[in-house]
């Protein structure tokens, strides 16, 4: 399983395994790590999974479709270049590696 | 001080999403008394709008649906307690569950949601009738999905509408009855409705509207096979879904002496008439801020909303509930998402030429109340700032030439101009 680094906000690192399929907010919520709340479960349409894509990590991600391009204008801590919504990462091989910075709030 | 303020214990009743927001908001803003949260169901707390998704089709399993592991609840010192609450002694703040434990509580929060309602007609009760809320009942009808070779779905709402595609996704030949002359005429535009109904009609659901079922008729053996309609026909079926909307769980509510109407009364701040007792998400019926107007709203927007509110005032930050709604659902990759409420719309804008992507601006006088946006998530996102943000629009100004509502909004913050 492709591992992921979700970083909260003092700088703790969590690295765990996310099943194939799932996305990175998925894989966030099944390994109970705080600070993604993902209200509409998945769907880009509360903004509240929003991470900051590691700038290392970022070529391991296709561009934002337009629904989540929208959505980002939305998050409750600002929107920077490197800004995503965690439930359209699509968990693939090539996201072994990848780290995220998880913001301040979400809400 | 209110004596709801800051209590050394909260009790949750219901673990649906408003239940566990409730319990996971209180602990985010610092609460650092007892969390109790009591869960009449066989399963961690999950989200119920996959159930008629990709639960029901299978894409997606139970773990999936959980909205927080296991260990969060240890980890956070929220005690889940599975069990059914048999009643509320408001005077000794005490709670009884059916296995005759009970418990104390500093403040309540009646999270009880809502339950299908029944169709009372005779043969309800046959084997093949099914109802979809809870996990347990998707298993179930996925179970009779795999076999079943003709449903019938009473009820053209949402549930009923999503469990006649998964049904079509399975092979299965669908008709929907509905009551109404139109589907999802209690929470659609005319224009959305007319769109959802070519959409099943082009997925081969057979839908049929100002249709009443007078009987289910069943076989020797018990099972249901038959539909029968208020003309006098008769549908062939050996599997029905029941669809015909959830009424709120107000039992304990009204047993316990708190007023109850369609949903536990509230007021703005989410109490019922006992300080000690708050009531939200599906079960509450609450003053709505943009109209005065009492209702209640069966949304996961809202229930998270108001189980932060209540975890707000718990922990000291008291305000009136006055969060915009918003609303979404997907068929057949068709994406309906809807910003406000329009209570008694009297005028209808619509955006967009094309007959497959389009919002529909629903007025009541001068003023917008609702935009339902089907396929156009631009004007969805801008509705909900526009509606959330106060800002002004008028059936003038969204007839003008060249009016979006993603423009309006730039042209009213702070004189940006893109």
């Amino acid at each position: 399983m492709p591992k992921i680094t979700y970083v909260a906000v003092d700088g703790t690192e969590q690295a765990v395994e996310v099943p194939l399929g799932t996305s990175v907010m998925r894989g966030a919520v099944l390994n109970d790590v705080d600070g993604i709340v993902a209200q509409c479960g998945g769907n880009a349409q509360c903004a509240t999974c929003h991470v900051y894509v590691d700038e290392t990590t970022l070529d391991k991600l296709a561009p934002a479709a337009p629904e989540e391009d929208e959505m980002l204008d939305f998050t409750a801590c600002p929107r920077r270049p490197n800004s995503r919504l965690s439930c359209q990462l699509d968990v693939t091989g090539d996201l072994d590696g990848l780290i995220v910075h998880l913001p301040e709030r979400q809400n | 001080m209110a004596p709801d303020e800051r209590p050394d214990s909260v009790v949750v009743v219901g673990a649906g999403q408003g239940g566990h927001q409730t319990a996971a908001s209180l602990r985010e803003f610092g609460y650092q008394g007892r969390v109790t949260l009591v869960s009449a169901e066989d399963a961690l707390p999950y989200e119920r709008p996959p159930l008629s998704k990709a639960y029901l089709k299978g894409t997606a399993d139970e773990a999936q649906l959980w909205l927080r592991p296991a260990t969060y609840y240890v980890r956070q010192s929220i005690d889940l307690v599975k069990g059914t609450v048999t009643g509320i002694d408001p005077a000794a703040r005490t709670v009884r569950l059916a296995d005759g434990s009970a418990y104390d509580y500093g403040h309540l929060v009646l999270a009880t949601g809502a339950r299908p309602r029944v169709l009372d007609v005779p043969g309800a009760g046959l084997r093949g009738v099914h109802t979809l809320r809870t996990a347990r009942n998707v298993d179930a009808l996925r179970a009779a999905l795999a076999s079943a070779r003709r449903m019938v779905v009473v009820g053209a709402g949402y549930i009923g509408l999503e469990g006649a595609a998964a049904a079509r996704a399975a092979g299965c030949a669908v008709t929907v009855v509905e009551a109404l002359d139109r589907p999802l005429a209690r929470v659609l535009s005319a224009r959305g409705a007319a769109h959802f109904t070519r959409l099943h009609q082009r997925e081969g659901t057979h839908l049929l509207f100002g249709q009443g079922v007078t009987a289910l008729h069943g076989n020797s053996r018990g099972g249901v096979d038959a539909v029968e309609l208020a003309d006098g026909r008769r549908l062939p079926a050996d599997l029905v879904l029941i669809g015909v909307g959830v009424g709120p769980r107000t039992e304990l509510a009204a047993a316990a002496g708190l007023p109850v109407g369609d949903g536990i009364t509230v007021d703005a701040s989410l109490l019922t008439a006992d300080p000690y007792i708050s009531a939200i998400g599906d079960c509450a019926a609450f003053p709505y801020a943009r109209s005065g107007n009492r209702l209640r709203l069966e949304s996961v927007q809202n229930a998270v909303g108001q189980a932060r509110l209540v975890a707000e005032r718990l922990t000291g930050s008291p305000r009136a509930y006055d969060d915009l709604p918003w609303f979404w659902s997907e068929q057949f990759s068709t994406t309906v998402q809807i910003a406000g409420l329009a209570e008694a719309p009297d005028t209808e804008v619509v955006l967009g030429e094309d007959p497959d992507a389009y919002s529909v601006l629903l007025f009541e006088g001068q003023e917008l109340r609702a935009v339902e946006s089907v396929n156009r998530p631009t004007d969805h996102i801008a509705a909900r700032r526009l509606l959330g943000g106060g800002i002004k629009v008028s059936p003038a100004d969204a007839t003008a030439p060249g009016f979006t509502l993603k423009g309006h909004l730039a042209s009213h913050r702070g004189g940006a101009s893109g």
